[in-house]
């Protein structure tokens, strides 16, 4: 099969692959460049665990394909911490007992960011909302829903500090 | 008072818990190896045929194949969940039983090619009349699955305790009820992977999604013939489990056998739809029973019979049908109990164990008949529940030990925090508030297999410079925390900050471990990683009273420190050696105390490397009459819950709107995590009361197999849980602990099917609580309601 050149910008870095036209990003992103946090559940979109950040916006990465990033910026958890210093959604998911067996927690994450990102003072069902495209099997969510509280609260003091 | 603990009892945050967060935890599925090729698995179309001719001709030549295997190469070995229903083979040759039944695998180059092959393998079928209720099949003439079993019954129980009949005599109201679950899927987000290495000193290597690596290896070895010591089996991080991945799958022995033929790794993966097709998921149980009461409210007999829609293999069948008996023993007192079960083959895929194991669908038919009893006596449900409750010290009918029993305790920790006794009979219409109780072992009292074995064995060792200490355990950790809780129970055995211990688990090479099912890890391993650290304790504390010329009662440990009792003593010149030893090194240990890593180093000095090991199997548990042993454990987790709902009248829609919980876990390990099993086991619960239902086409196919169609409960449909730890002290468990991780999930339905009633008034018999089944309920009820 014909291999197109996608250029995209992955986790702040520019990133050049030839692929194939059928390949999805999430194969690319776990197979070819070998960034395997994002999780392979189903592959059809129902579960979340792929999810990934295009352009600042939670998508499915088994429902997209490689050459549609072209030209974007794609965030995937390995993205989020700051070299050893967890993000602070990552540090509350690990203070709450948020993961278990954290198969979720990495679409999970990103999708709470995208929420925190665009509203600074979710409120619970705000939150589960954003979450609802993300499935998790282990907790009952309710450590999740409370990570994310305390995130984003974490992250308006932080804010406020540097202000 | 209760004890005070350093590390126990606490939030610890969960050592894997980092690696989680930030996407470098491994999964199986995560694994590469250099020359790996990627495995496939053919599976029946069909439901039930015979196999005429099986041609992968084309599959062998096509460029890419490394190696196609069917029943031919891989050999007949019977294999399954209990030696004494050893019905599967690896690859079907006569016939097959389900649609996803296992005929050939295909190793290639890549997963396209693989995927090629697979479609070139020609199967000649002679179609024969397939059965799908296990009704049905249990009638003499309906189409037969397996030679050795007529009427397709796989296995059936028939046991009485006390006398039922004359029991019945003495009662003053007798119930009947009938009460049906659907087949479920486990849906955890990992599905299968594996990736089997054959290596050139004959010896296998296999990476795998499990939650039983012991049994794995057990299985493996049997099937490829290969002696056991040869087989190493390495659990990584893995997906969820819950139980379906509690036995060694198709996929597996694949990997193994292709590894083997071509030398080279293979990589092999369930798609979802597989996962469905693979199932070994919850039993469809169809109950009845007839409970007789006092007037007074005392039970005074159950009369319970249960078929089970076994699916294609025994799975865990066997243990299934015992557990959907023996589970009613408790928590009530029960003086006379019948039960007669059987499980029936159907073709359709093989149900296996799935959390609460056999009991769930029992508890919430027998629940909701002590609600209706309640009611017809004008108790309280609560009341009535109470009046029967049993306590620590009490032994069931069918022999079960409740050494401790903090059901009481729970009962009045969920009446107070859901507000009971302000709600109950006082919510409007189309509001309602249920309860329910429940409870399950920790850890099944015997091995699978029939076994002297040891269920658990644990050994620490301790780094040469004595800073840290490693737990080696072939304990699974599958997400519900077991290596953290091993960890605590190391640190605060040996008296050292949580942070200074490592666990390594999940690899047939560290130890033995019968994995994690039957909630027994936290009990089971527990109490054997316990020991190691008591006797890696007794080691280094001996050669430090040696050395300081003291007797050894006068020391312990405690936060790292060195602790001596009675008149002062010069520790200089050991602090001394230490920094001798060590000196240019920075951190160096200081103040008054000596430290547990001098003591560790001075103990290496002495003999070498400390290794302390530990082992745990249950003595001798439960009856002598067939199938005692099905239920039996050394502990018992219980429960109760109280749950609000409300529903729509006019279009049958139910919405849970509050959930109270009450676990005794005996001591709670980790406060956080026993939380996280209470509140993920409510959700479980909560999906299969409300959503879950795996659904066959008249043909045996299986028409949801996906985690969209099949409906899991989302973010959106849990309300927010009151999770209330009431901690027993189990004398058998270590430092008193007991499971949290499926008796949680005993109460849950039974409690939303009374809010339910509570709410519209009326009784759903049958799962899950579609809107169109309480809609149809509603309008019976109106139509009997009009026609008096």
């Amino acid at each position: 099969m014909k291999k197109f050149s996608v250029t995209f910008t992955l986790n702040g870095q520019a990133v050049e692959i030839l692929t194939a036209p059928n390949r999805t990003l999430l194969q690319v992103i776990r197979e070819d460049l070998g960034l395997t946090g994002t999780k392979h559940g189903c592959g059809l979109g129902d579960c979340g665990a792929c999810t990934v950040l295009l352009d600042g916006e939670p998508v499915n990465s088994c429902l997209i394909l490689a050459v549609q990033a072209h030209g974007h910026e794609v965030t995937t958890i390995e993205g989020l911490a700051d070299g050893d210093r967890l993000h602070p959604l990552q540090e509350a998911f690990v203070e709450n007992g948020a993961i278990q067996c954290g198969f979720c927690t990495p679409g999970m994450i990103l999708s709470a960011k995208a929420l925190l990102d665009r509203k600074k003072r979710p409120r619970e069902a705000d939150i589960r909302q954003a979450l609802s495209g993300n499935l998790c099997r282990c907790t009952g969510y309710q450590k999740i829903v409370e990570a994310v509280e305390d995130a984003a609260k974490s992250m308006r003091t932080k804010k406020e500090a540097a202000s | 008072m209760k004890k005070q603990f350093d590390v126990l009892n606490s939030r610890a945050p969960r050592l894997d818990a980092p690696d989680k967060a930030t996407g470098r935890a491994i999964y199986t599925e995560d694994l590469n190896r250099p020359g790996q090729l990627y495995g496939v698995i053919l599976q029946s179309p069909l439901a039930h045929a015979r196999i005429l001719n099986i041609d992968v001709s084309r599959a062998v030549r096509l460029p890419g194949v490394k190696a196609v295997i069917t029943a031919r190469d891989v050999g007949l070995t019977r294999y399954g969940v209990s030696p004494a229903r050893y019905d599967e083979t690896l690859f079907a040759h006569d016939k097959v039983r389900y649609v996803g039944d296992e005929i050939a695998a295909v190793a290639a180059v890549d997963l396209e090619t693989a995927l090629e092959a697979i479609g070139l393998i020609k199967v000649d079928f002679e179609e024969l009349p397939a059965v799908f209720d296990p009704h049905q099949a249990m009638i003499e003439g309906a189409p037969q699955l397996h030679e050795d079993y007529p009427r397709n019954i796989c296995a059936e129980v028939h046991q009485e305790f006390g006398d039922a009949a004359a029991a019945f005599k003495e009662c003053d109201l007798i119930h009947t009820h009938k009460f049906v679950n659907q087949r479920q899927d486990a849906a955890f987000l990992e599905p299968h992977a594996c990736l089997a290495e054959y290596d050139l000193s004959g010896r296998l290597t296999l990476f795998t999604s499990t939650q039983v690596p012991h049994y794995v290896q057990r299985t493996v070895a049997m099937v490829t013939g290969l002696p056991v010591g040869r087989v190493r089996v390495v659990k990584p991080y893995v997906g969820g489990g819950f139980g379906p991945k509690a036995e060694a799958t198709p996929l597996e022995m694949s990997a193994c056998f292709l590894s083997m033929k071509t030398g080279r790794p293979v990589k092999m993966s369930y798609t979802r739809e597989q996962v469905f097709l693979h199932s070994r998921a919850r039993h469809r149980f169809f109950h009845e029973m007839t409970t007789g009461v006092k007037k007074d409210g005392s039970i005074l007999v159950l009369d319970h019979q249960c078929v089970l829609d076994g699916g294609a293999y025994s799975s865990f069948g066997i243990a299934t049908v015992y557990y959907a008996g023996s589970l009613l023993g408790g928590p009530y007192r029960l003086p006379n109990m019948k039960y007669d079960g059987w499980r029936v083959y159907t073709n359709k895929p093989a149900c296996g164990a799935q959390r609460g194991h056999g009991g769930v669908a029992a508890r919430a038919c027998f629940e909701q008949q002590l609600d209706i009893i309640a009611a017809e006596l004008g108790l309280d449900p609560i009341e009535l529940r109470l009046k029967n409750i049993m306590a620590a010290g009490d032994v069931t009918c069918n022999e079960l030990n409740m050494s401790s029993l903090g059901m009481h305790e729970c009962i009045d920790a969920v009446r107070k925090g859901s507000n009971w006794d302000k709600k109950k009979g006082r919510l409007p219409k189309g509001q309602g508030i249920g309860m329910a109780c429940g409870f399950f072992v920790s850890g099944a009292g015997y091995p699978i297999y029939r076994s002297d074995t040891y269920h658990s064995t644990v050994v620490i060792k301790v780094a040469e410079d004595g800073g840290t200490v490693t737990v080696q355990t072939g304990s699974a950790e599958i997400g519900q925390g077991s290596d953290t809780t091993m960890a605590m129970i190391a640190a605060e055995t040996l008296g050292i900050p949580l942070g200074d211990v490592r666990v390594v688990s999940g690899d047939t090479d560290l130890s033995v471990d019968l994995g994690a099912y039957s909630s027994r890890q936290t009990l089971m391993t527990g109490q054997a990683a316990k020991e190691a650290a008591e006797e890696v304790k007794r080691q280094i504390l001996e050669v430090l009273a040696e050395e300081l010329g003291l007797d050894a009662a006068r020391l312990d440990i405690r936060r790292g420190r060195i602790k001596i009792k009675g008149p002062p003593v010069d520790i200089t010149p050991l602090r001394i050696r230490y920094l001798r030893e060590h000196r240019g090194w920075s951190n160096q240990p200081d103040g008054e105390e000596l430290t547990f890593r001098e003591a560790a180093r001075l103990a290496y000095l002495a003999k070498g490397t400390i290794v302390g090991t530990g082992k745990y199997k249950p003595p001798p548990l439960g009856g002598k009459f067939k199938g005692a042993t099905v239920g039996t454990s050394p502990a018992y987790g219980c429960s109760a819950q109280v749950v609000e709902v409300s529903v729509d009248l006019e279009t049958g829609q139910v919405f849970v709107e509050a959930m109270t919980d009450a676990h005794d876990c005996g001591l709670a390990i980790n406060r956080t995590s026993v939380e996280g099993q209470m509140e993920g086991s409510l959700c479980m619960g909560l999906g299969e009361a409300l959503f879950e239902e795996v659904k066959f086409d008249e043909q045996g196919r299986v028409v949801n197999p996906s985690l969209g169609e099949y409906h899991l409960p989302t973010a959106l449909d849990m309300p927010k849980v009151k999770s209330i730890i009431v901690e027993s002290n189990e004398p058998n468990g270590p430092f008193g602990a007991k499971e949290v991780g499926e008796g949680a999930i005993m109460p849950t339905i039974p409690a939303i099917l009374n809010a339910v009633h509570d709410a519209a008034g009326v009784r759903i018999n049958e799962l899950p609580l579609t809107p169109e089944r309480v809609l149809t309920a509603l309008r019976e009820a109106e139509a009997k309601t009009g026609q008096t």
